[in-house]
C-alpha cells in the first residue's frame, strides 16, 4: 500500500480554502464600549510600567477621561438618531444600538464615573504611616494581620488595580443590555462579574468579612451563570441559533422553511421553556430578585462601601437592561407563559425585601434589602409589556442608581475607630452632631421611600402607572402596600438620626475630599431635579423605549 | 449512537454538579462542581451542534472553555486568600455576617 493510500485513510485531500470574509464591525457605533475596554487595558499596562507613587493619579485621570469620553460618544450616537430612527444591529448581529441600549449605557457610564470618584477618596481613613489611604487594601495577597500586611501598609502601597478592574466591569455592563445574541449576553455577564468578585475582596478594614463576601458572591455568581449557560444551550438546541431575532421567529412560528435537522427540536417546547427559565433565572440572580437574592445582604455588607454603591447601582441597571431585551425582543411570543411567573416573583420580591428590611440592624444590610424591594418595583414595570413599561423602567433605573451611589457614599463618611460605623445604633443622634450629612442622607432615604418631590416618587409613579395600564392592577396594590412597609424603616432611620440623643462614644463624621462631595452632590442634585422637574427626562426615556429587532 | 443520549448525559452531569454545589462544604470542591456544570453545558452545545449540523455550538464551547479558565483564575485567587487568612476553606465556617 502506497504512502498516499495509507494517508488517505485518515485524511481527505484539502480543498483549496475559500477566503473567509472579514466581519463588518461598525466601530463608530461600538465606540463607547471600545473606549472603556481600551482604557482598562491601558490601565493594566500602567500598573506594569508606571512607578508606584504616580499610579494612583495616572489611573484616576485615565478612568475619568475614558468614562467621560465614552459618555460623550453615547450622547453623540443618540444625537445622530441611533436611539430612534437609525436604531440598528451592529457587529454582525451581536450588539444592538438602539434607544434602550444607549439610554442604559449613558446611565451606567455616569453612575460609573460618580462611583470612580468614591473609589478614589483618600481623606476618610486616618493617615497610615504618613500616607493617605483609600478604602482598598494595601496588598490583596497579604494575609490579614500578618507582618507582610504591615510592611505593605508601611511602604504606602495601595491597590490601584481597582480602577482598571472597575473599567473592565463597566465595559461588560455596557455590552450586557445591548447584547443581541445569547453568546454575547453570556460573555458580557462574565466580563462584568469577574472584576466585581475581585473588587469585593479588597476592603482595607474588616478584611475577613470582605474576603468572605467575595467567596460567597463568587460561588453563587458562578453557580447562577452555569445555570444561564445551560439555559443558553437548551435554547440553542431549540432554535438552532443563539441570535435573538432567530429565536424570536422560531418562538412565534414565523419560520418559512424549516431545516429538516431542526424540525424535531423546534417542536420541543420542553427545550424552550426550561431554557428560558434557566436564562431568566441567571438574570434575576444578578438583579437580586427573591428567591435568588440570598447573596445580596452579605455581599453588600462585606464589600468595600464604594464598591457596594457601584455594584448596587450599575449591576442593577445592566441586568435589568438585559432582562428587558430578552423578554421584549426574544420572548414576546411566550408572554402568556412568563408573565404569571414574573408576577409571582415581583410580588414576593417587593414584599420579601420590604418586610425583612425592617429587622435589619446594619445600615448596609438595610440598604441591601431595600435594593431587593426596589428590584421588585422595577419588575412591576417590566411586566407591563408596553412601550410605557420600558420607558418607566429606564427612568426608574436612572433615578435609582444615583440615589444608591449617593447613599453609600454617605455611609463611608460616618466612622469610628474601627472604620465605618455601620451599626444602626451608632447612627443615633447623627442629626444633632452633623446636621448636613444627616439631612443629605434623609433626602436619599426619602427618595428610596418614594416621597413626592424626589426622584423615587416620579420613578415609582411611572412604573406603577405603566403596570396598571398593562393590566397588572393587583401588582400595583401590592407595590403600594410594600412601599408603605418600606417607608416605615426609612422613616425609622430618619427619626433615629434626628430625634434621639447622640451617644457619648458615637461615631464622627469625616470631612471628605471634593471627590466624595461631588458624588454625594450629584446624587442630591439628580434626586431633586428628577423629583421636581422630571418631564424632560421622562420624555427622553419615552423616546428611548423602543427595541430594535 | 443517537446524539440525544449525549444530551441525557449532559443533563445528568449538570445535575450532579448542581447537587455537589449544594451539599459539599469545601469551597474548592464546590468550585469544581461548578466547573462540572460548565462542562456539562459544553457537552450539550456540542451534541446539539451535531444534531443540527451547524458549527455554532462547537464555537460556543470554545468560548465557554475560555470563560471557565478565567473563572478559575479569579475563583482560586479568592478562595486561596480566604484559606490563607482562616486556615480553612470550609464554606460553613465563613459566617461572620450571619445574623
Amino acid at each position: 500500500m502506497s504512502a498516499s493510500a495509507v494517508h488517505s485513510l485518515w485524511t481527505t485531500a484539502a480543498d483549496p480554502i475559500d477566503k473567509i470574509g472579514a466581519p463588518k464591525i461598525e466601530y463608530g457605533q461600538l465606540s463607547p464600549t471600545l473606549i472603556v475596554i481600551g482604557a482598562a487595558v491601558v490601565g493594566v499596562l500602567v500598573e506594569a510600567f508606571v512607578p508606584r507613587k504616580f499610579r494612583y493619579y495616572v489611573q484616576l485621570f485615565l478612568s475619568v477621561v475614558a468614562l467621560a469620553a465614552a459618555f460623550a460618544a453615547v450622547v453623540g450616537l443618540a444625537a445622530r438618531g441611533f436611539g430612534t430612527t437609525k436604531a440598528q444591529i451592529a457587529a454582525m448581529g451581536a450588539i444592538a444600538v438602539d434607544g434602550p441600549a444607549l439610554f442604559l449605557q449613558g446611565t451606567i457610564l455616569l453612575a460609573g464615573l460618580v462611583a470612580i470618584f468614591t473609589f478614589a477618596e483618600r481623606r476618610l481613613d486616618p493617615l497610615a504611616h504618613g500616607n493617605r489611604v483609600d478604602s482598598f487594601v494595601a496588598q490583596a495577597g497579604a494575609v490579614p494581620g500578618s507582618e507582610g500586611e504591615q510592611a505593605a501598609t508601611k511602604a504606602g502601597f495601595t491597590t490601584t488595580e481597582v480602577f482598571p478592574l472597575a473599567l473592565f466591569a463597566i465595559g461588560g455592563m455596557l455590552v450586557f443590555p445591548a447584547a443581541n445574541d445569547l453568546l454575547t449576553l453570556f460573555i458580557a455577564l462574565e466580563v462584568f462579574s469577574l472584576p466585581l468578585y475581585l473588587l469585593c475582596a479588597l476592603a482595607r478594614r474588616k478584611r475577613l468579612m470582605s474576603q468572605e463576601a467575595a467567596v460567597k458572591y463568587f460561588l453563587l455568581g458562578a453557580f447562577a451563570s452555569a445555570f444561564t449557560l445551560f439555559g443558553i444551550a437548551l435554547l440553542y438546541g431549540y432554535a438552532g441559533s443563539v441570535s435573538y431575532a432567530t429565536i424570536a421567529d422560531v418562538v412565534e412560528g414565523n419560520v418559512s422553511t424549516v431545516d429538516p435537522a431542526l424540525a424535531e427540536t423546534m417542536g420541543n417546547d420542553a427545550l424552550l421553556l426550561i431554557g428560558v427559565a434557566m436564562v431568566v433565572m441567571g438574570l434575576l440572580f444578578k438583579v437580586g430578585a427573591v428567591p435568588f437574592h440570598m447573596w445580596t445582604p452579605d455581599v453588600y455588607q462585606g464589600a468595600p462601601t464604594p464598591v457596594t454603591g457601584f455594584m448596587a447601582a450599575a449591576t442593577k441597571v445592566a441586568a435589568f437592561g438585559a432582562l428587558l431585551r430578552l423578554l421584549y425582543v426574544v420572548l414576546p411570543g411566550l408572554r402568556w407563559d412568563w408573565r404569571p411567573v414574573m408576577w409571582g416573583i415581583a410580588i414576593i420580591t417587593m414584599l420579601g425585601g420590604a418586610i425583612v428590611a425592617i429587622t435589619q440592624t446594619d445600615i448596609k444590610r438595610l440598604l441591601a434589602y431595600s435594593s431587593i424591594a426596589h428590584a421588585g418595583f422595577i419588575l412591576a414595570g417590566v411586566i407591563a409589556t408596553t412601550p410605557d413599561g420600558v420607558s418607566s423602567v429606564l427612568f426608574y433605573l436612572a433615578a435609582y442608581s444615583f440615589v444608591t451611589i449617593g447613599a453609600f457614599a454617605v455611609v463611608t463618611l460616618v466612622r469610628d475607630a474601627g472604620g465605618e460605623a455601620t451599626h444602626l445604633s451608632k447612627w443615633a443622634g447623627l442629626g444633632r452632631r452633623s446636621p448636613l450629612v444627616a439631612a443629605v442622607f434623609a433626602v436619599f432615604l426619602l427618595a428610596f421611600a418614594g416621597i413626592p418631590l424626589t426622584s423615587g416618587f416620579t420613578g415609582k409613579f411611572a412604573v406603577f402607572k405603566a403596570a396598571a395600564e398593562g393590566g397588572a392592577g393587583a401588582l400595583v396594590v401590592v407595590g403600594v402596600l410594600s412601599s408603605a412597609i418600606a417607608a416605615f424603616f426609612y422613616i425609622r432611620v430618619i427619626v433615629l438620626m434626628f430625634f434621639s440623643e447622640p451617644k457619648a462614644d458615637g461615631p464622627t463624621v469625616a470631612v471628605p475630599s471634593p471627590l466624595t462631595m461631588t458624588a454625594i452632590g450629584v446624587g442630591v442634585a439628580v434626586t431633586l431635579v428628577l423629583g421636581v422637574a422630571p418631564q424632560y427626562f421622562l420624555d427622553l426615556a419615552g423616546q428611548a423605549g423602543v427595541f430594535v429587532r | 449512537m443517537n446524539p440525544v443520549n449525549y444530551l441525557y448525559l449532559a443533563a445528568l452531569l449538570f445535575a450532579i454538579g448542581a447537587t455537589g454545589v449544594l451539599i459539599r462544604r469545601n469551597a474548592i470542591v464546590v468550585f469544581m462542581c461548578i466547573e462540572l456544570m460548565l462542562n456539562a453545558c459544553n457537552l450539550a452545545f456540542v451534541a446539539f451542534s451535531r444534531m443540527h449540523g451547524n458549527l455554532d455550538g462547537q464555537i460556543i464551547a470554545f468560548f465557554t472553555m475560555v470563560v471557565a479558565a478565567a473563572e478559575v483564575v479569579v475563583g482560586l485567587a479568592i478562595i486561596v486568600s480566604l484559606f490563607r487568612s482562616r486556615h480553612s476553606a470550609s464554606v460553613d465556617d465563613a459566617s461572620l455576617m450571619k445574623l
